[in-house]
């Protein structure tokens, strides 16, 4: 009863299918179009995993790996470095006496010296090094704890640093640098003397420009009203950082494009470290023409002790080391290269027995109903 | 629907509470001889739910079942439902006729309550509304019968015969899409997320993130976005024409293979493993080193990059390796996010950027300063190669010793070159009644009485004088018309 007087299409306006062109012209057709993109028919790769395009593709790898992964290593333990721990907490060390008595306000800083021998020599440029463990610069709350804009020569940063800055953001007068990174700036000073068999010493020149990154020096950090001689009037109004000993602007007096916030030192140490173990460039030796930049002989380094590191159970060391194209001394990637190159090459070596034995399955196999 | 290779089809058409009990009893035992009296019941394992899942039993031989619509609404009463259900279940095809638009409902909601069953409904006509909506999927047909059940269903063709193409097709590639979409999103969240659980050890525990700041807010909007978008709108195992040919491949979707808590546990796990691979290669490989010119390249910026780098270049290739069918679009989309974020990333940590905001884009020079260092990219390769190989082999291994039905497909695709030409359509010799579809329901005028008489009603009724009689010669006119006889229903005095 339903069915038979219900008639659909006059009742409905839209009726699906095609409407020839001697119906109404205003109803469209509600077809989709035959068009590649709307019926998914579009042309495309497909690539299934094939035994043909696998196994080359392992012992491919394989074959690649290992030999990057000994040239890693070869030239890994063709550069040459040398450390020295100088925290000072076995009683031996000539260091004991310094890292005992602390105080960070000392007027008289002490002075420690250890000597060490290099068996081979060193050429070409030598980097100088210090080394902390256990410290943490990347805690969160030390890596925010900069002002950025006042670095960068703001002046109304200036005066104002920023509030994540906090605790050391202000001391009667607001500081600058702010922030914990630039107050706990490492400054304990490093001396070598070469010791000539015969007992004279000379000391060996350390260069300390270079050692930062050049967009560090020359676009991050600016210091207030530009490179003038007087920087002390730049920086008027506002004090040194709570633990340093010496205002911003007396890191180096001696060269106005070292001194202020674009000090190298006081740049390399803004550079956070990513792991509580880290080094950080001091000094560079440069090459000599006609001898090794450091030949084989007894050395002393001299260290004025200023950074406390035992109240954290830390430790300082310095570095020295020769540089290659793949950076600084360091086997792992030399290691790891050769390691995922031989497994690779193994396990395709097992694919391949596997692949011989029972790989008809997939490909002649009939399909069950 | 019924076929000759039927062994019996059970005709259920009685007129009382225990003849239809009985009849269904016999069909039951007939079909499984062993079967017990009580119906095989599996809690279900969600807490809280008291609904209790019948499980299947398995049958030997096809059979069929008829049930109208009288017999249906004693069958569907509360204390004959699960016999109903357990005997239908066993048969290949139940044919319900005469009943009401209600029935049809119930009978569907039978089928959901207590089987582990998705369940299809189709119809055309306003009678099979109920149904439609009742059902997890509703299909409607537009055509003869009115616009009704189209509009309350959630697909809806004009032929019935699309049916084939909606699950076989489109039905299959979306249950395939949607399954590597969640998989693969799973994946680069909780890779992106457990490196920072690696780096808590290293960095006192003191939520220091990883990466920059800019990266995590750009990762799922920019740079993995569109790549996973083309994959959950165009991959295709098979293409339509073998979609076809082997049916066989829709059963792991019928199965739940491809999204189960067990693949989300191989998901997390995956994760784990890549996190670990992302974060510890780095972390060794930057452990106290210096660039080729002597200067610092372990700093927090520039240990970032090279983090973020690596986890963007494995999670694309993973994203490489799950896509099956590479258009132009997916092409476009990958190679694009990654020249986007290294065109974005150069952008960013530029002078320009820096001297306009300052302390929003602190990672100045970053990127031109540790991206020329070789041991980053040879870290960078190691890493991916890391990530992505282990999953290379555990695909290929299971390819060569357990091959699941889309891998043959797939290969009898690859070496059969030439697509299979369409199946031709069967065509049924034509019936002399009107062109219908083969409908699992049917109607035809003189149910009344059955709706009148309140037997599918959950709630008693009073009972009524029955409308139609045969005692009434002339009054009614639809009697006069129909040639059918009516039967008079009384109300029974309960059993």
């Amino acid at each position: 009863m339903m069915a038979s007087s219900y008639n659909a299409k006059e009742e409905d306006g839209h009726h699906s299918g095609a409407v020839g062109p001697g119906g109404p012209g205003a109803i469209k057709s509600k077809k989709p179009d035959n068009t590649a993109f709307k019926q998914q028919r579009l042309p495309a790769w497909q690539p299934i995993l094939t035994a043909g395009t696998v196994l080359p593709a392992f012992f491919v790898i394989g074959l690649i790996f290992i030999p990057i992964g000994i040239g890693l290593f070869v030239t890994s333990n063709n550069i040459k470095e040398f450390e020295i721990d100088y925290t000072g907490v076995e009683e031996s060390s000539p260091c004991h006496i310094c890292s005992q008595n602390y105080a960070w306000n000392n007027t008289n800083p002490c002075q420690c010296s250890i000597p060490f021998t290099l068996e081979q020599p060193f050429e070409s440029n030598v980097f100088m090094y210090y080394g902390l463990s256990n410290f943490y610069q990347n805690h969160r709350r030390y890596v925010k704890s900069r002002d950025d804009s006042q670095l960068n020569g703001d002046k109304n940063s200036l005066t104002n640093p920023s509030k994540e800055c906090e605790p050391y953001r202000t001391n009667g007068l607001p500081i600058a640098p702010c922030g914990a990174i630039a107050n706990s700036l490492f400054n304990d000073t490093l001396e070598l003397l070469y010791n000539f068999p015969n007992g004279t010493s000379i000391s060996i020149p350390l260069s300390k420009t270079g050692i930062a990154w050049w967009t560090d020096k020359h676009v991050k950090f600016r210091n207030p009203g530009g490179n003038n001689n007087n920087l002390s009037a730049a920086f008027a109004g506002t004090t040194k950082p709570v633990n340093w000993r010496k205002p911003v602007y007396e890191l180096d007096p001696s060269d106005p494009n070292n001194n202020g916030f674009i000090n190298e030192d006081f740049i390399v140490w803004m550079r956070t470290a990513a792991l509580p173990t880290f080094r950080k460039l001091y000094r560079i030796i440069h090459k000599n023409k006609d001898m090794p930049t450091l030949p084989p002989g007894n050395y002393t380094l001299n260290i004025t002790y200023n950074y406390p590191v035992l109240s954290f159970d830390g430790r300082k060391r310095m570095i020295l080391s020769t540089i290659s194209w793949m950076g600084g001394k360091n086997p792992f990637l030399g290691i790891a290269y050769i390691t995922v190159g031989s497994v690779c090459f193994f396990l395709g070596v097992v694919l391949l027995i596997i692949h011989h034995n029972y790989g008809s399955r997939s490909n002649n196999a009939d399909i069950p109903n | 629907m019924l076929r000759e290779e039927m062994q019996e089809v059970f005709i259920v058409a009685g007129n009382t509470h225990q003849e239809v009990e009985r009849e269904l009893r016999s069909a039951r035992k007939k079909m499984h001889p062993a079967s017990s009296d009580e119906p095989p019941m599996r809690k279900s394992s969600i807490l809280g739910k008291k609904t209790e899942v019948v499980e299947d039993e398995a049958v030997e031989g096809e059979y069929g079942m008829v049930i109208n619509g009288h017999s249906l609404a004693y069958a569907l009463q509360e204390g004959l439902q699960l016999e109903f259900l357990r005997a239908a279940c066993m048969c290949q095809a139940v044919i319900c006729c005469r009943v009401t638009p209600l029935q049809k409902a119930q009978v569907v909601e039978l089928v959901k309550k207590h089987k582990r069953a998705v369940t299809l409904a189709i119809g055309d006509g306003a009678n099979d509304v109920s149904m439609i909506k009742a059902a997890h999927i509703g299909v409607g047909i537009s055509g003869q019968e009115g616009m009704q059940a189209v509009l309350s269903s959630d697909y809806s063709f004009a032929q019935f015969r699309y049916l084939q193409r909606l699950l076989l097709v489109h039905g299959r590639w979306s249950y395939l899409r949607m399954c590597k979409f969640l998989r693969y999103f799973f994946y680069k969240n909780f890779t992106f997320t457990f490196v920072h659980f690696w780096y808590g050890f290293f960095c006192g525990f003191s939520a220091q993130t990883v990466y920059d700041e800019w990266f995590i807010t750009l990762y799922n909007l920019v740079y993995t976005a569109l790549p996973v978008l083309g994959l959950a709108l165009f991959d295709q195992d098979v293409d339509h024409r073998w979609s076809f040919q082997y049916p066989q491949l829709y059963t792991p979707g019928q199965l739940n293979l491809y999204f189960s808590k067990r693949a989300f546990l191989r998901c997390v796990l995956h994760s784990g493993y890549s996190s670990l691979v992302l974060f510890f290669i780095p972390y060794a490989s930057m452990h106290d080193t210096v660039r080729d010119d002597g200067k610092d390249i372990a700093d927090y910026q520039s240990f970032a990059l090279l983090a973020q780098t690596c986890l963007l270049v494995a999670v694309n290739m993973q994203l490489g390796l799950d896509t099956h069918y590479w258009t132009a679009v997916n092409q476009f989309f990958l190679w694009g996010s990654m020249s986007v974020y290294f065109a974005v990333t150069f952008t960013m940590y530029s002078n320009g950027m820096y001297l306009i905001f300052t302390s929003s884009f602190p990672f100045i020079g970053v990127a031109r300063n540790s991206l020329n260092q070789p041991n980053v990219w040879l870290t960078i390769l190691l890493t991916s190669i890391l990530c992505v190989l282990p999953v290379l082999a555990y695909r290929f291994l299971y390819m060569q010793l357990r091959p699941t039905i889309n891998d043959k497909v797939r290969h009898k695709v690859r070496q059969d070159k030439t697509p299979p030409t369409a199946a031709p359509r069967r065509f049924q010799p034509r019936r002399i009644s009107t062109r219908r579809s083969g409908y699992a329901f049917s109607h035809s005028r003189g149910y009344g009485d059955l709706v009148t008489s309140g037997k599918f009603l959950l709630r008693p009724v009073r009972s009524r004088p029955p409308l139609f009689s045969r005692s009434q010669p002339s009054g009614s006119p639809v009697a006069e018309d129909s040639p059918q006889i009516f039967r008079t229903i009384t109300e029974e005095p309960s059993a």
